[in-house]
């Protein structure tokens, strides 16, 4: 009797779970180990023959000046897009902390950009970048400047991937931020001000050592995201112009999907996943020591 | 996604949020020290970010719509114009004309609905089964689950787009779909949700002897609801705004999404017709600004509900 109720029990179990565990081994785990082999191959996507290359993807690509360029660009992406919205996203939460008429407009206004599609965040901001008939030339004009050429110099064009996308991530790291703030007791920040601390002051003494553990979930995320942002720069510049914006995960798809060397999409792989393995292994050990 | 998805590791164990404490002491200051709280409130900061924060989202977005009703003079003018000097709909005509954007819609439409459903069944019933039925290997299968966010869709990219290219998924609903539609997030989130609900309701409705089934779909889920619902509404944004996965697994017009059609647009427009460009972007947009609108406190609280313990 128990024995059977415990069979219907484990039956029941494995109806449920069997579905997304099934979905999670064949599009998860299996491409995982598949996408680990096919970068010690040599293969074209199409032909049925894998040529065996051992390891050669990786150097090939370390030893090409376009991987390395690649590295270089996706290291100058995730490090100004994690700055500019970690630190962008904590003035705001700190100055929107405080109720007041339009704060809590202003924190949907900046969280709304995260819930828009990139391709439409990246069409849009093409135009307004557009150095002849865009706003920001327009702007500019206004204060007696020229607008930098962004569509064809590759400095400015990196530039103007990190400015649209620290404008799409602003929002999400504010949000993270201001929970992370409204934690702290209320009086900390009155007694403060109290006593005469100013805005910066209070920020700094008060807010930032209790937002640890909140900055290294932010900074954490943050540059797991960018280090896969894929539809803003492929929308914009296709990696151009003169590869100053080819990022790594950018790379991955040409080198695949274009260039049909899929051993070496797959190294780059690799190495991606291995670099956010150890920033997520490291941030939730950060955690795990501030619990215990 | 960009909400996009979940990046992998967002998962976070700890629990740094107390809202009630927070505002306890928020009304609490409130009544004991009005002038304080006030003096606090004062201060350029605050307003400057408010005005900064409205103008930064609102500015691209306004003048977005406002192109896509501009002529051709008013767009290519020197000096700028700012608004149009009459509204014309011929950019719009044009977008619908140049691509099948009411088939980019009902794409859209069907697949973000059929990922949508998919996940919440699939979040709901493996959280179900991992918080209240006891099975071997219990702890190992949560693993298994929760570690899956901490692999890159970069990096399944190559294997799945052949997986899907095998099954003869290429160019239809199946394989915009179905690569996408295991839970991780969701199964993490709502594991949380029903962790929390007190064991006496549960026990009380084992006494009056309801089914495991009955339990699931008549406890558990109605006590669930605003979990449920706000992780619906982000798994259907982050499926809307996906971009590169229809995008590789498609490659008629006919049978893409509509961020996709968007660029397919403007390659066929050309890069500087930002008219029909513009009023293609306010059509891909559009069904997502009652949500931005009314229900991003439930957005929010889908994304953050991790967070909370």
């Amino acid at each position: 009797m128990v024995r059977a109720r415990r069979r219907s029990e484990y039956l029941f179990a494995g109806a449920l779970l069997a579905p997304n565990l099934l979905l999670l081994f064949w599009f998860t785990y299996r491409p995982l180990v598949e996408s680990l082999r096919l970068s010690l191959y040599r293969w074209d996507l199409i032909s049925p023959q894998k040529v065996w290359v051992g390891f050669s993807n990786y150097t090939e690509s370390w030893r090409d000046p376009v991987g390395r360029k690649t590295i270089v660009n996706t290291l100058i992406f995730s490090i100004t897009t994690v700055a500019g919205s970690t630190v962008g996203g904590l003035l705001f939460a700190f100055a929107l902390l405080k109720k007041r008429r339009g704060s809590s407009a202003a924190r949907s206004a900046l969280f709304s950009p995260y819930l828009m599609p990139g391709a439409v965040v990246a069409i849009v901001w093409y135009f307004m970048f557009d150095p002849r008939f865009g706003l920001l030339a327009a702007g500019l004009r206004l204060i007696g400047l020229d607008s930098p050429n962004w569509y064809n110099s590759p400095g400015w064009a990196m530039v103007m991937v990190c400015i649209v996308y620290i404008w799409k991530q602003l929002g999400y790291t504010c949000l993270l931020f201001i929970a992370g703030l409204q934690s702290i007791p209320p009086e900390l920040f009155e007694a403060a001000a109290i006593d005469g601390a100013g805005w910066w002051a209070r920020l700094r003494r008060i807010a930032l050592p209790s937002l640890r553990s909140t900055t290294s979930f932010v900074l954490a995320t943050s540059f797991i995201a960018s280090m896969q942002a894929f539809d803003v720069i492929y929308v914009m510049t296709q990696g151009g112009p003169l590869d100053g914006t080819r990022t790594m995960s950018f790379q991955i798809f040409d080198e695949a999907f274009v260039r049909f060397r899929v051993g070496r999409a797959s190294a780059i792989a690799a190495v991606l996943f291995v670099v956010l393995l150890v920033v997520t292994l490291v941030q939730v050990r950060i955690l795990d020591r501030k619990d215990s | 996604m960009t909400v996009t998805t979940e990046p992998p590791g967002a998962v976070r164990l700890d629990a740094p949020t107390s809202r009630s404490r927070s505002e306890l002491s928020a009304i609490r200051a409130g009544s004991d020290a009005p002038k304080v709280s006030k003096k606090v409130r004062q201060g350029p900061a605050g307003l400057f970010a408010i005005i900064g924060a409205l103008v930064l989202t609102v500015v691209p977005v306004v003048w977005m719509v406002l192109a896509s009703l501009k002529s051709r003079n008013d767009l290519y003018s020197r000096p700028l114009r700012i608004l149009p000097s009459k509204l014309v709909w011929n950019n719009y005509h044009r977008a619908f004309n140049e691509v099948p954007f009411l088939r980019f819609f009902i794409n859209s439409f069907a697949t973000t609905a059929a990922t949508t459903a998919i996940k919440v069944v699939l979040g709901v019933t493996t959280a179900y089964a991992l918080v209240f039925l006891r099975f071997p290997a219990r702890r190992l299968i949560f693993w298994f689950i929760v570690a899956s966010l901490m692999v890159p869709f970069e990096v399944v990219l190559i294997p799945n787009y052949v997986t899907t290219a095998r099954l003869g998924w290429l160019d239809s609903w199946l394989g915009i779909v179905i690569p996408t539609a295991g839970v991780a997030f969701g199964a993490f989130l709502l594991h949380q949700t029903f962790r929390a609900i007190p064991t006496e309701i549960i026990e009380a409705a084992e006494i009056d002897g309801i089914s495991r089934w009955g339990l699931m779909t008549k406890v558990v889920v109605p006590m669930s609801r605003p979990a449920i619902a706000a992780f619906a509404l982000v798994t259907a944004v982050a499926k809307w705004n996906d971009y590169l996965w229809p995008r590789l697994v498609t490659s008629r017009a006919s049978s893409t999404t509509l961020p996709v059609g968007l660029t397919l647009l403007r390659d066929s427009e050309g890069v500087n017709e930002w008219g029909p460009i513009m009023a293609g972007a306010v059509l891909v947009i559009l069904p997502i600004i009652p949500i931005l609108l009314f229900a991003q406190r439930r957005v929010v609280d889908g994304l953050t509900g991790g967070v909370k313990g």
